[in-house]
């Protein structure tokens, strides 16, 4: 009986041990890069130029990092959801299905260079784009698409089988059985992925080297709302280096005197989006989930 | 009638008779649901052998014997939910109101709505206790406000719910509810789709007594309006709802067959099967 006591105390400490060191590093992580970059955020940082002043500023990295977030949210979420909701509950479990699960696995586990490499060869010499978000955001589906496919159907897979036989023991058709209770309950689970996916386009810096560029962008005119013009930041085809490709780039470069400030200060902005996406994704995932499940 | 009496055996006849004798009671009431020559196989697998049964209407059946003997599986073929499952094929004919439910141009969808399900576990959709009721009308094409409402506080009703929910059943989830609330929520679900027959796979098992009760107090309202189907483990419970009880059990092959069926007071006291005598005093499953 002792031992068993015993045992138990011991594995609860381990767990706890373990929950603590994972928090404490993630709390280190963001901390360290707070303090070094005390001095260097300001408005000025956040929204001015890289070749404004001394320091130079983020403005332009920021907005395209998110602008290529929010593009490959759009030709991945919608898609990645459709393609879950055939894969969970349409196409079975015949050769055929199960070697797309198998390919989405392996897709979404290439390393993102040579997803990179193949986006330059499509996205940018062969559609004579050069160098354009749309390429980027174009390259970045080529393994979010599966990912969210993927988690899409485990989500929809995890949904209790007694919630659908419910339903369509009232004589509910398939698709609004998924519609109406399938989906509803999912969302968390999609939001996961959604979560996931944005995380991945926020961090990934080789996928967008040959796609979207690594040039320092000039000053953006944000009131030139012409989409066909590569020099307004709204079009797609505009050359858009990302906040983790500048990191990588002022680091491989090493010039100029800043260069550790501004990495610094750039690494901590990065974090804090990613964390604000977090956040902000868990509560529309509540909201949504809410307002699909009570109101109709 | 209390079970723990011992089966009056003395004045039964000695001889053997047939296994299934489906319509040899008389019964006044009309046949609601009828089963001739029903196999039910999983995969190669066969689950159910040669049931012929009559249920008759506006009364209660329930279904007894051992676990295994296949009396959910049957239940699941007179609302089709057997095509759900991969691999599940149903030989044989079920006529509800005198036509074939497997039928070529019937469709699933249409039989289920006409033969409810409840579960074993009471199962709300994650929505208001509104919500929940309003689920099947508004499926089926109902979007009229006041008749939704009246929908809902008429089948809240039924399912002896109203009284404990009327004032936050709007906003409250059917998830909040008790366990017995829950299957009383699911019972008034399935009322709204406006079924023939209410079937019902062990909807007290996971119920406390009192619960339980109250579900069986609402059975013996319902079977004016409808016919009900019950499966149940608890001998006790066929023996208070019930009208009718089938007796099944497993055949040397693992099949389950049809012992024999008849009025709910003569299976308890003066079965005519060896077999059905020994369940129901306890000397075997």
């Amino acid at each position: 009986m002792k031992r068993t006591l015993y045992a138990d105390t011991i594995a609860t400490g381990a767990l706890w041990a373990i929950a603590i060191l994972v928090v404490t590093i993630l709390g280190a992580i963001i901390l360290h890069f707070l303090f070094a970059s005390v001095g260097t955020i300001s408005l000025g940082f956040l929204f001015g130029d890289p070749s404004d002043t001394s320091v130079g500023g983020i403005g332009p990295l920021l907005w395209n990092s998110i602008y290529i977030l929010v593009l490959t949210l759009l030709l991945t979420v919608p898609l990645g959801i459709l393609g879950g909701i055939y894969m969970a509950e349409y196409a079975g479990q015949g050769p055929i299905p199960n070697m797309i699960r198998l390919s989405q696995e392996l897709i979404s586990s290439v390393p993102s260079i040579v997803v990179g490499l193949f986006g330059l060869a499509l996205f940018v010499n062969a559609t004579h784009w050069s160098f354009t978000a749309l390429g980027g955001a174009l390259a970045l589906s080529i393994f979010n698409l599966p990912l969210m496919t993927r988690l899409t159907e485990q989500a929809l897979r995890a949904v209790p089988r007694d919630e659908r036989d419910g339903s369509l023991a009232l004589g509910t058709t398939k698709w609004q059985t998924i519609r109406h209770v399938v989906l509803p309950l999912a969302v968390p689970g999609i939001v996961t992925g959604v979560i996931l996916t944005a995380g991945r386009i926020f961090g990934e810096a080789a996928a967008l080297l040959f796609t979207s560029g690594v040039a320092t962008p000039p000053h953006y005119d944000y009131l030139d709302f012409s989409l066909g013009d590569p020099r307004s930041p709204w079009s797609p085809f505009h050359a858009a280096t990302t906040l983790s490709v500048y990191i990588w780039k002022l680091n491989s470069e090493g010039l100029g005197t800043f260069v550790r400030q501004i990495s610094d200060a750039a690494a901590a902005v990065l974090v804090i989006m990613v964390l604000l996406f977090n956040l902000g994704a868990r509560w529309l995932g509540r909201v949504l989930q809410r307002r699909v499940t009570g109101a109709r | 009638m209390s079970i723990a009496d011992p089966p009056a055996r003395a004045d039964a006849p000695e001889v053997t008779r047939p296994t299934v004798a489906p319509s040899s009671l008389s019964t006044s009431a009309p046949i609601k649901l009828q089963a001739r020559g029903l196999n039910v196989y999983y995969g190669a697998k066969r689950a159910v052998r040669d049931v012929d049964l009559d249920i008759p209407a506006n009364a209660i059946m329930s279904f007894i014997g051992p676990s295994g003997c296949g009396k959910t599986s049957i239940l699941r073929c007179f609302d089709r939910m057997n095509d759900l499952v991969p691999g599940a094929r149903v030989e044989g004919t079920i006529m509800l109101n005198g036509e074939d439910i497997n039928g070529r141009d019937i469709l699933p969808v249409e039989v289920r709505r006409r033969v409810g399900l409840v579960f074993q576990r009471p199962n709300p959709f994650p929505m208001t206790i509104y919500d929940n009721v309003a689920y099947g009308p508004r499926r089926h094409g109902t979007s009229n406000r006041a008749a939704l409402d009246e929908i809902v506080e008429s089948c809240l009703g039924r399912a002896a719910l109203w009284d404990e929910v009327k004032d936050d059943y709007r906003k409250k989830s059917g998830l909040s509810l008790s366990g017995g609330q829950q299957q009383r929520l699911c019972i008034a679900r399935t009322l709204a789709t406006e079924p023939d027959v209410v079937l019902m796979d062990e909807p007290c098992s996971a119920l406390d007594p009192i619960a339980t009760l109250k579900i069986e107090e609402l059975m013996a309202d319902l079977r004016a309006r409808y016919t009900i189907v019950i499966v149940t483990h608890n001998m006790q419970q066929a023996a208070r709802v019930s009208d009718r009880t089938a007796f099944f059990t497993m055949g040397e092959d693992r099949s389950g067959y049809l012992v024999e069926v008849g009025d709910t007071s003569e299976i308890f006291t003066n079965p005519r099967e060896r077999l059905t005598e020994d369940y129901v005093s306890g000397r075997f499953g």
